[in-house]
């Protein structure tokens, strides 16, 4: 069986008037059926971007695409990139679906939440307006919202934060996708309802068997719910591993700052204190030379780093890391 | 002291109150407007079956009859017509000419607006610089140049009027759309799969609807001055039909002799047009079901 879902060499280049901006440079991945992948990195780091990409909503001018997209839809694979616009949509929503960070704008203020759920439904399917409608509610029980029947009527702006991006996921889900992007779903919310919806998705996920690429730059968000986890660093992968692995032994020095930067719970008893990756950011229109991340990492070495882009190497069972010294640098600190 | 705590709530209700009171008295004009709205267009339909004088017919023995003074309830013109006869049925060109012509023009505009504002780049520019082009001539001009072309008949005069209407709904719903394409909403809805069309119609044009329908209700009365301009300026609906401009027109040598003669069409055109304002304000208000948070 093929993968679900195979990212071969994705780049993203903007047109704007000072230029082009590469924010995706040669991105590939590969996600299995029931998986979850996080994708983890600083704002910019392209991967919104990526996942913009994949539903092809990237804008439509000035935007370029190029690489390949495949996706299997039952036996059959074709590339995202290549369909026509009309199967595109076919797909959207109906076999890939995303939510977003901000539930409180995700959802159109002047219609029933009922109204918005049955016609994503609509959309793909051909039943009733009124099975729709039994649909939807049945979508709102599943996800959580009590009296789901009563809730069809209400408008967003009568919903709390949680409750909205309750809805949005029964929305996301309406038509079962085998692939959901959720790109930031918890970030406005409140810490405890963050766990719930965190709890919802894992649950939802094990009832319906989707994948899910879960874009974050919270690192206990990964650790709470990844299978599998990339970190992307100036429109590239620069480490995947297994969730585990990654936290247990991360090789990339990048990846290293991010998990130091996580703050420590327990006051008093951190001997490390937490710390930011110095630096920003590259702009994306002059990437340093070599390994993007040069500037800003500890293990920088003139004329080696520097010199040429380093290779996705594989360290152990399919650990990836892009950094020539990653031998070194698991040994300088193990 | 004790007068001081009794006007302290007191002066905290006070603004709350007034607030209501506004909102209140906001509704009750729209309901009025609806009203006299709605006594205009039965009356209009139905009250010339309902008069004993065909708005044609010519009483030599009446001529100038005062209102209230004789068997003409509301006067009678330099031909003996009966005014009220007249006035109902110039109500029924100048209604359909308002309506349609609203109709006409918020639709057009709507679909000119949505398509630059959605869609925006080179087709939005070069369609928002032609509403921009269309905006620059003044209505009155516009409106008598393109009267001065065409044979005038209700059908002619509703598309002139038209022709001059749209841009301001191109406008209002350009913005609108524009800002609207933007939202995280639009984004989602094309995640979901929903189309271009789907997107416009169904997802933006709803949030704005507000603004849509007030610009269509001042339309109508906008329409309504528009065709009584043209009428009374000779080019618009011709005589004998009666419409409320022509017989404004009609009105003039007679001023000072038959003041009753302009005052009942200029009431008339008066009451519709504020009717259609107070309408709009109410609607506006009613449409928005965001407004139930306050």
């Amino acid at each position: 069986m093929t993968a679900l879902l195979d990212v071969h060499d994705l780049r993203v280049r903007f047109h704007s008037d000072d230029g082009v901006v590469p924010a995706v440079n040669g991105v590939s991945f590969s996600l299995e059926a029931g998986e979850t992948v996080a994708l983890v990195g600083e704002s910019g780091s392209g991967k919104s971007v990526t996942s913009l990409a994949i539903m092809r909503l990237t804008p439509r001018s000035g935007c370029e695409v190029g690489g390949k997209i495949l996706f299997r839809d039952g036996v059959e694979r074709s590339d995202l990139l290549a369909l026509p616009v009309e199967a595109m949509r076919a797909v959207r929503g109906n076999r890939i679906s995303m939510i977003f960070q901000e539930p409180m704008t995700s959802l159109n203020p002047v219609k029933t939440v009922g109204e918005q759920i049955a016609e994503a439904i609509l959309c793909h399917r051909a039943i009733s307006r009124a099975a729709a409608l039994d649909r939807a509610a049945e979508l709102l029980d599943l996800v959580g919202i009590p009296e789901p029947r009563k809730r069809l009527e209400n408008y967003p702006h009568h919903m709390s934060g949680g409750m909205r991006q309750r809805a949005m996921i029964a929305m996301a889900l309406s038509c079962e996708p085998a692939l959901l992007i959720a790109d930031e779903p918890t970030t406005a919310l409140d810490v405890t309802v963050q766990a719930q919806i965190l709890e919802l998705l894992k649950r939802l996920q094990e009832r319906t068997g989707m994948a899910v690429v879960f874009i974050t730059h919270n690192l206990g968000v990964v650790a709470e719910i990844a299978d599998r986890v990339m970190v992307m660093y100036a429109g590239r992968i620069v480490e995947q591993a297994e969730v585990r692995d990654l936290f247990a032994r991360p090789r990339m020095p990048y990846t290293r700052g991010l998990l130091r930067s996580v703050p420590n719970l327990v006051p008093g008893r951190g001997r490390r204190r937490f710390e930011a990756v110095p630096g920003n950011v590259p702009d994306p229109m002059h990437l340093p030379k070599g390994c993007s991340f040069h500037p800003r990492c500890q293990h920088f070495l003139p004329g080696l780093c520097d010199a040429a882009l380093p290779a996705l190497d594989v360290t152990e069972d399919g650990h990836l890391a892009r950094c020539v010294r990653w031998r070194e640098v698991a040994s300088v600190e193990a | 002291m004790s007068d001081l705590a009794a006007a302290l709530p007191a002066a905290r209700e006070k603004p709350r109150r007034s607030r209501a009171l506004r909102r209140f008295l906001r509704h009750r004009l729209a309901i009025l407007g609806a009203i006299v709205i709605a006594v205009l267009v039965l009356g209009t339909a139905f009250g010339p079956h309902l008069i004993p004088y065909d708005d044609l017919h010519i009483d030599i023995r009446h001529r100038f009859q005062a209102p209230f003074l004789g068997p003409h309830i509301l006067g009678s013109d330099q031909l003996g017509r009966d005014l009220l006869a007249r006035l109902l049925m110039a109500g029924r060109v100048s209604l359909t000419v308002g309506f349609s012509a609203m109709a006409l023009s918020t639709v057009f505009g709507t679909l000119i607006g949505a398509t630059a504002g959605y869609y925006g780049g080179w087709l939005g520019t070069v369609l928002m610089r032609f509403v921009d082009a269309v905006l620059c001539f003044p209505t009155i001009f516009l409106l008598l140049a393109l009267a001065a072309f065409v044979q005038p008949s209700v059908l002619s005069i509703t598309l002139v009027v038209a022709a001059t209407a749209w841009m301001e709904v191109a406008r209002v719903v350009e913005g609108q759309v524009r800002a609207l394409r933007d939202r995280d909403f639009a984004l989602a809805a094309q995640v979901l799969g929903a189309s271009d069309t789907w997107i416009v119609f169904r997802e933006l044009l709803p949030n704005a609807i507000a603004p849509i329908v007030v610009a269509a209700t001042l339309n109508v009365a906008r329409a309504i001055l528009l065709e009584s301009y043209v009428s009374f300026l000779g080019y618009g609906i011709q005589p004998p039909v009666p419409s409320w401009g022509n017989m404004l027109e009609n009105a003039q040598e007679y001023l000072s002799t038959a003041p009753w003669l302009a005052i009942f069409p200029g009431l008339a055109i008066t009451l519709a047009v504020t009717s259609f304002n107070f309408l709009g304000d109410g609607l506006r208000d009613a449409l928005d079901p965001r407004l139930d948070i306050a």
